[in-house]
């Protein structure tokens, strides 16, 4: 073979075919390098621990000067039935009715707000009638990168990007050139079946450290969020994972002939795992009967392994189940994509 | 013998496409397959290619089967289907450099372009080329291989006239350099200036077998119908079929 005879040979051609079209659909390259930034930054914000966290009440007249002095709550003063209202419009946090002998509570008991808001507007309305403390407490609050929502959130970011890029990538890309029988004409030539799939994976591996370091890096410069385990371990979860989603692309690419129809797939592989696989919020809260199910799903996995690593600290041994489920995941995925693929 | 076929059969769910059909293509030959739409010309050049298996029947090309020798042969033939779609984003040389990358021998892309003429438009993105452009890349893509038999499906469909007969001249060229060609098409002028011989089909059937002279020669005109112009293949089938050929 010549000096250029890799560059020239079927698998280099077909990812580099895979690379331009990408590339030249600006549509596709603002989603994969874009969107995550923009929701690390939106949601970064949303839930951004504010040094005091306000409280919206409203209270009645008779009692509402005795927590206007309490810092952690915004007082309106509204008449009852206002105030009521409010507190149904999810407005307020909690109404406050009564005078100083006798006040009534209205809140929700399943709210968090409401309880925190409940315990503030109790303590303020006894002290202001004269209750004093029987035990001295003090506060020494921490606030420490690792244990914030950003903190979070950025390992969750990162696991759906891998997700999301590869399985809408790989699926539509796959199923627009079987619609436009380019696939036909493909293996009408003597090109490999597995070069032609797994050119999506080389591409998908090309684009894998933009998809994982922009948001690593923002995170990092702009919100602190740490990596304190071993960057190896993280590279590798982050390899095996796209990989694994590449597959699942595959997959989800591999009968359908149109992409109102691989939508609808890609919606159905994707949807749960965005819900349950603890992106925005912890999988714990999903009671315990659903765990197994929740923890074998490969997003689980990776969310879950990059949190160890991130924020944990957590090295190559302590995601070894992790890495387990993703590389299952990648060989069952892979092979049954294989033998589903419509060629034609 | 470049391509040989006996009693193809082919039928889906309950359509019968191919109807036990028998052809003989030459070396050297430009060969036609020539019927209306829905006739089995593209199911038998595609169980030919083979892209379809046949339900029953006997196909060798190039002295070989698709079942035992599939991959040595798509090293040996050029294909042009129907209605690929070749990647828009993607400019001409890049289109003829991925396809050449599956191939162990024939041209470079340069050389494919000069022969399909396209070298003004080489960096150009098949999506800003015109029909005719595109159809002259995809017959470079089924020549980068250096094929030995090469199969057009309906080639000049959809194309104005102008665009028609620039890719008239590049299949004559073809033919001109010793190519083996099996092609198909439903314009019998078509058939008539490229094929040495037509196979004319219908309903899976093959109707009418000979050089074009001969199956224009083999029309009886009806006597009180003063003969104008000598017969076309248009004639003919409308002697074999009672209808036209463009009928659907």
């Amino acid at each position: 073979m010549s000096k250029q005879g890799w560059l020239s040979g079927p698998l280099a051609q077909l990812t580099l075919v895979r690379v331009r079209e990408f590339m030249r659909e600006p549509e596709a390259v603002f989603w994969a390098v874009f969107f995550p930034i923009l929701l690390t930054v939106g949601l970064g914000f949303a839930f951004r621990d504010r040094p005091d966290p306000i409280l919206k009440i409203a209270a009645t007249p008779g009692i509402a000067a005795a927590l206007k002095s309490e810092a952690g709550l915004d007082v309106r003063e509204l008449p009852e039935d206002q105030a009521r209202l409010a507190l149904r419009n999810g407005d307020i946090a909690l109404a406050v009715v009564g005078d100083a002998g006798n006040v009534v509570f209205y809140y929700d008991d399943t709210n968090t707000e409401g309880r925190t808001a409940r315990a503030i507007a109790d303590r303020a309305i006894q002290r202001a009638a004269g209750r004093t403390d029987p035990v001295a407490v003090a506060d020494r609050v921490t606030r420490e990168p690792g244990s914030r929502y950003v903190d979070f959130l950025v390992p969750g970011l990162i696991g759906i990007g891998i997700m999301s890029n590869a399985v809408w990538g790989l699926g539509f890309s796959i199923v627009d050139s079987r619609r436009r029988k380019l696939i036909k004409r493909m293996v009408a030539t003597p090109m490999s079946r597995v070069q032609y799939l797994g050119s999506y994976l080389v591409w998908r591996l090309i684009l894998l450290p933009v998809e994982v370091i922009i948001p690593l890096a923002f995170g990092g410069l702009a919100f602190g969020v740490p990596v304190r385990g071993s960057w190896i371990a993280l590279a590798l979860v982050c390899l095996i994972g796209s990989l694994c989603f590449s597959a699942i692309g595959i997959l989800v690419g591999s009968r359908a002939r149109t992409i109102e129809a691989v939508s609808g797939i890609m919606n159905l592989a994707i949807m749960p795992q965005w819900i349950v696989s603890g992106v925005f919020f912890s999988s714990q809260r999903f009671p315990d009967i659903a765990q197994p199910v929740i923890k074998a799903l490969p997003l689980t996995a990776l969310i879950d392994a990059l949190r160890a690593i991130q924020l944990r600290g957590a090295g190559l041994a302590d995601v070894g189940v992790e890495l387990a489920i993703l590389g299952g995941w990648l060989v069952v995925a892979f092979v049954a994509g294989l033998k589903l693929f419509r060629w034609r | 013998m470049a391509l040989h076929v006996r009693q193809l059969r082919k039928t889906f769910k309950d359509v019968v496409a191919v109807d036990g059909i028998d052809l003989d293509v030459q070396p050297g030959e430009c060969f036609g397959l020539l019927g209306p739409n829905g006739a089995g010309k593209t199911t038998t050049i595609e169980i030919c290619e083979g892209l379809t298996d046949p339900d029953s029947g006997e196909v060798r090309v190039l002295g070989r089967t698709w079942k035992n020798d599939s991959s040595a042969l798509r090293q040996r033939l050029g294909i042009q289907l129907q209605d690929t779609q070749l990647s828009d984003k993607l400019s001409v040389t890049e289109t003829l450099a991925m396809f050449r990358s599956f191939f162990h021998q024939g041209p470079s892309v340069e050389e494919a372009i000069a022969m399909v003429q396209l070298g003004e438009k080489r960096r150009a993105r098949v999506g800003t080329l015109s029909g005719g452009q595109k159809q002259r890349l995809a017959i470079a893509c089924a020549l980068i291989g250096a094929p030995e038999l090469l199969f057009l499906d309906e080639p000049t469909t959809g194309l104005d006239p102008q665009a028609r007969r620039q890719l008239w001249g590049l299949i004559i060229d073809l033919k001109g350099a010793g190519r083996t060609i099996l092609l198909t098409t439903h314009y019998m002028d078509e058939a008539e200036q490229l094929c040495d011989r037509v196979a004319v089909m219908d309903h899976g059937k093959i109707i009418a077998l000979g050089t074009p002279n001969e199956l224009m020669a083999s029309v009886p005109m009806p006597p009180k119908e003063p003969r104008l112009h000598a017969a076309t293949l248009e004639d003919v089938f409308v002697a074999l079929t009672g209808r036209h050929l463009r009928d659907e």
